[in-house]
């Protein structure tokens, strides 16, 4: 026998189920039982950098939306600066919250989320990544919650240049991960969790 | 919602277990089947995009926030139930308490009945009873809420499946890589054997993770019974040796 290694399991994941909005946006399904629900407003005052919208819808495999799904998103302010305790390089923007959580449209399932367009971050190794945010997607029938990022078409060279987007061996799946600019200037983010246009999903 | 300032961590978070954790596709919880990913996860060590998160801070919550025996109750009223008190830690996977974690947690009431619009089950609605709360763990990472013992429910899956007793839980760590969204189950219900959502998890030991034990030391007596039920977050690597030549 050796000594025992006694580190901890994390916590068994389970699906959000059907009723996530409860609990995580309780005013949305009709609870006005806090003041407001979290992550509804990206920004507590006026804010540095591109001001941009970004709509999506999530699909599952036979192609019909999810309309019990919530997304969040996490990113760094226009600097590239995250408004977290863990940020070490500088003080984000102020007005910024970083963090944004949208149940989806009652009927259509279509999600957005008003804010601005990220900052480059740096790979652990130093090298720029391009700009990205972070995605989680829960719902019923999902078990864990599934990680995403969403880069921007109207990148290129940076997305050429990133650490991860360049390492990724199907190359044709990358517009999976691309929001797409749209005639009216905001971005588009359809998520697919099957069939040919599989989203790309992270294990990060 | 304000910033807490804690030490900042580095060595990236260790990677999930997907061994441990449930796999996406799981054919007798059938809604997995059309919407678990096929293609492999991709693989990645986190970067500063998962390694930070945002931090709530106390200030976000009211005084009943973690009460949901009076939270939807009308002035003087409370919700009807068996009274329990759920208490415990979230802890990271190195056993250390994370402090300032935001939980959220989500239920059906006594009888089994959510408050939702598309809740078809018959089971009365309690008018005293939302069905949400939620709390920020302490500097030792310790939390509390009160609340009724929910009651089991039927969910249209098999012909005749029912949920055991749960109470959902939504929580936020120190980086958004330990994003996580789980479920509790009670001590002894019968249904925890008998329930597809439990039976994805892959081992009796990870049934266990998730069931709260009875806890009489905690109970308020001739007022609560109280439930534990400690919560694991990833956690991050310690890096001590950072004194290496780059490319070695
Ligand atoms: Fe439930």
């Amino acid at each position: 026998m050796v000594q025992k290694l006694d580190y901890l399991h994390e916590s068994p994941s389970q699906t959000a189920g059907p009723y996530v909005h409860i609990g995580c946006t309780p005013n949305f399904t009709g609870i006005g039982i806090y003041g407001g629900d979290l992550g509804t407003s990206m920004k507590t005052g006026p804010v540095k950098g591109l001001e941009i919208i970004i709509r999506g819808t999530v699909f599952d495999g036979t192609g019909t939306p999810l309309r019990d799904a919530m997304v969040e998103i996490w990113q760094p302010d226009a600097a590239g600066l995250f408004p977290s305790a863990n940020e070490t390089r500088g003080a984000a923007d102020p007005n910024f919250v970083g963090w944004g959580r949208s149940p989806g449209d009652m009927n259509t399932g279509e999600f957005i989320f008003d804010t601005v367009k990220p900052g480059a971050v740096p790979f652990p190794d130093g090298r720029m990544q391009a700009p990205h945010i972070t995605a989680w997607i829960v719902a019923r029938g999902i078990n864990t919650g599934l990680h995403t990022r969403i880069y921007f078409e109207d990148e290129p060279e940076a997305n050429a240049a990133d650490p991860i987007l360049s390492r990724i061996e199907h190359q044709n799946r990358i517009p999976t991960l691309l929001a797409s600019k749209q005639p009216d200037g905001s971005y588009r983010f359809d998520v697919h969790l099957q069939g040919p246009n599989e989203t790309i999903f992270f294990d990060m | 919602m304000s910033i807490l300032n804690g030490p900042p961590k580095s060595g990236g978070f260790i990677p999930r277990d997907r061994v441990w954790q449930p796999d996406a596709l799981t054919p007798p919880y059938k809604t997995s089947v059309k919407r678990s990913p096929q293609a492999a996860l991709l693989s990645f060590p986190t970067t500063l995009s998962e390694e930070t998160s945002p931090v709530f801070g106390h200030s976000i919550l009211g005084d009943l926030d973690n009460d949901l025996i009076l939270n939807y109750a009308k002035s003087g009223e409370s919700a009807i139930g068996p009274r329990i008190i759920v208490h415990g830690r979230v802890l990271d996977e190195n056993g250390r308490g994370v402090p300032g974690a935001l939980l959220e947690f989500w239920q059906a009431n006594a009888g089994g009945r959510y408050r939702h619009k598309k809740e078809s089950y018959q089971a009365a609605l309690d008018p005293n009873f939302g069905g949400c709360g939620r709390t920020i763990t302490a500097e030792d990472g310790s939390y509390e809420f009160r609340t009724i013992q929910p009651g089991p429910y039927p969910w249209p899956n098999g012909m005749n499946d029912w949920r055991p007793a749960h109470i959902h839980f939504s929580i936020f760590g120190h980086g958004f890589a330990q994003r996580l969204i789980t479920q509790m189950y009670f001590e002894g219900d019968p249904h925890i054997k008998l329930c597809p959502i439990v039976g994805i998890l892959k081992t009796q030991e990870a049934i266990d993770a998730l069931t709260a034990p009875l806890d009489m030391n905690r109970t308020v007596p001739m007022d609560s019974r109280a439930f534990k039920f400690d919560i694991v977050l990833r956690g991050q690597r310690q890096t001590y040796f950072e004194n290496r030549k780059e490319g070695l």
